[in-house]
């Protein structure tokens, strides 16, 4: 190849300052994924209705058994609804890795890896469009825990802070789900495979029931389970009940940790995955 | 855009040049290494049944797969040190239409766009262009969902093309279409080839690869097997061809005693469909007729009796011993290289 042609090529080619463009793929991909919500909008009112039927399951079926309970002080609403944004965050970030398995599965990734986008983009347009969906489903239970009587009893400040705490967890458990669907690589299995992990971190916590209504042995799981964690920092920045700056710290330990991990696995299986 | 410049400076250069290719999947060698090169502006076909190979040499040079050995470049650029370059000079339609099904035919191909870092408005501009060429303009603002799958393979190939490529790369374009969307398709890739664009295709059909290319290289097993113009090969079998179908099934065993002894080189029996395939020399006219002499003496009846100019298939018979849609029944070549193509099947 000619100088000439060297010059010609690059000037069409690489005009772009490479951050600028990595933005741009991130977010060409985060609307592509998101369209999708508009254009299946079953989808979203599924995925909806899930999260609402377990605030009224939990309100009205379990909620009086707890609420009864010896020592349980607060009105069992206020207790349920930060376990309700933490398990739709997590429940709604297995998406993450379903939605990479399909476009695996598609070759919509094939397309993607023979394009000169940044190679980062599909996964992190991808956690990005879950965690947009997560904060409309978020909002929407705020919504619906207001009408069963939730109340939030702290400042703007902490529970603005309490909702981006819900949303990074998510986040970081969508890096989790993400390397899931591509190491798994099959849509069916990705969502099997995402309730063997996801339930015992969601329903062996403290989200639904206080820590001293729990057997011994689940006691030590529960007290370490960062779901725990993350729902009683919620707690104290929502409600202003005790211990938050602990639990806080703790909670962001883990949403940091997760991704540190899970944010290179899961760019190298996708660099990998043929 | 850039192509102009490029055409005078690298004429001669080849488009395509792989050397000693060599990937492997485990025990299977799916590339067992290929050679061939490809000059720029022609249409080069890949031709080989299922598992020979095929798909995986198209990953390699559109850098979804790094190889084992060997070497490729793909309008210059390596496909492994300069993987990312090269990324901006191809385009790929793989086997299965890689169109997102709930983006309308606009939208998914101004994100391919975007993606290719053409800029909001060259996008815009260049998927109506597509759009119109591929005659979609009217299906545009409907989701690729709704599309049949003659439309959505044009799609698919129209996004290809968004960032003007040097080098396409096209997976058995028409696996799966009717013969309507196969002609279809046809024509529309004979255009591309006027406007010098080169073009690496895929395919198990022998008409395809005739029809459409420049020339053609027999893939069985990760190896070429033979390599030159359709006319080329066809003259590797040797003259004309002689068919016959004979009517009873029994009678095929006496039949091909006869044949054997006149035909030029191996006659090859497909027992379902009771044809018997001989090539016929030089002399084609007098063999029919001896042919005819001697099954008449024999009281072998037959159905049918042609004389007919080599097809591909006939090639493909006489390079390996076996029919090119058998090789996948068999299952032998089939393992090669039909991995990566099974995974994403799945």
């Amino acid at each position: 190849m000619s100088a000439t042609d060297l010059e010609i090529q690059q000037l069409v080619i690489a005009p772009h300052n490479p951050v600028a463009t990595t933005i741009s793929d991130i977010l060409a991909v985060t609307r592509r994924n998101l369209l999708r919500y508009l254009r299946v909008p079953s989808l979203l009112v599924f995925s909806t209705i899930q999260p609402v039927m377990f605030v009224l399951l939990f309100r009205y079926v379990f909620g009086n058994a707890i609420q009864g309970a010896p020592g349980f002080r607060y009105p069992y609403v206020d207790y349920l609804m930060p376990g309700i944004f933490v398990q739709t965050v997590i429940f709604g970030s297995t998406q993450t890795g379903v939605g990479l398995a399909e476009d695996l599965t598609k070759g919509m990734v094939d397309r993607f890896r023979s394009l000169p986008m940044a190679r980062s983009a599909v996964l992190a347009g991808r956690t990005l469009s879950d965690t947009v969906r997560n904060t409309f489903v978020v909002l929407l239970m705020t919504i619906v825990g207001y009408l069963v009587g939730f109340r939030i009893h702290t400042s703007v400040v902490p529970a603005v802070s309490g909702v981006v705490l819900a949303l990074s967890f998510g986040l970081a458990f969508s890096w989790i789900s993400a390397w899931m669907g591509l190491s798994v690589r099959d849509v069916e299995s990705t969502q099997a495979a995402s309730f063997v992990w996801i339930f015992p971190l969601v329903f062996a916590s403290t989200a639904f029931v206080p820590l001293a209504n729990l057997p011994g042995w689940l006691q030590a799981w529960a007290k370490v389970n960062p779901v725990s964690v993350t729902v009683d920092s919620l707690r104290g920045l929502l409600e202003g009940w005790p211990s938050q700056t602990y639990h806080l710290g703790v909670s962001l330990v883990w949403v940091v940790g997760i991704l540190v991990v899970f944010v290179p696995l899961s760019v190298s299986k996708y660099r990998r995955s043929v | 855009m850039f192509r102009e410049p490029k055409k005078g400076a690298l004429l001669a250069e080849a488009a395509i040049i792989v050397k000693g290719l060599k990937k492997y999947f485990g025990e299977v060698h799916a590339l067992d290494g290929v050679d061939i090169e490809v000059p720029r502006g022609t249409v080069f076909g890949l031709l080989g049944p299922n598992g020979a190979g095929k798909t995986t040499m198209v990953r390699i040079l559109t850098t979804l797969l790094p190889p084992d050995g060997g070497k490729a470049e793909v309008a210059g650029y390596d496909v492994v040190r300069d993987a990312s370059t090269l990324r901006s000079v191809i385009g790929l339609t793989g086997q299965f239409a890689a169109v997102d099904e709930h983006l309308t035919g606009r939208e998914n191909l101004e994100l391919v766009g975007v993606l290719n870092h053409l800029g909001r408005g060259e996008s815009r501009k260049r998927a109506v262009e597509l759009l119109d060429r591929f005659d979609l303009l009217e299906a545009a603002d409907r989701t690729a969902k709704t599309y049949s799958g003659g439309m959505r393979r044009r799609l698919d190939l129209a996004a290809s093309l968004v960032a003007r490529p040097q080098v396409l790369f096209l997976d058995e374009p028409t696996t799966g279409l009717d013969p309507r969307g196969r002609m279809q398709l046809w024509g529309i890739i004979r255009e591309l080839v006027k406007e010098e664009t080169t073009l690496l295709l895929t395919t198990q059909y022998l008409e395809e690869a005739d029809v459409l290319s420049d020339r053609i290289a027999v893939i069985d097993g990760g190896r070429v097997i033979a390599e030159g113009t359709a006319n080329e090969l066809k003259s590797q079998v040797g003259g004309e061809v002689i068919e016959v179908v004979v009517g009873d099934p029994s009678q095929l065993g006496v039949a091909m005693a006869e044949l054997s002894g006149l035909a030029a080189g191996a006659a090859h029996v497909d027992e379902i469909t009771r044809r018997i395939t001989v090539p016929a020399g030089e002399h084609g006219g007098s063999v029919l007729a001896e042919i005819v002499r001697r099954l008449d003496q024999a009281g072998v009846a037959f159905t049918d009796l042609a004389l007919r100019r080599p097809t591909l298939d006939d090639v493909f018979m006489t390079l390996t011993g076996h029919a090119a849609e058998e090789v996948s029944e068999n299952g032998q070549a089939a393992d090669a290289g039909g991995r990566g193509r099974r995974r994403r099947q799945r």
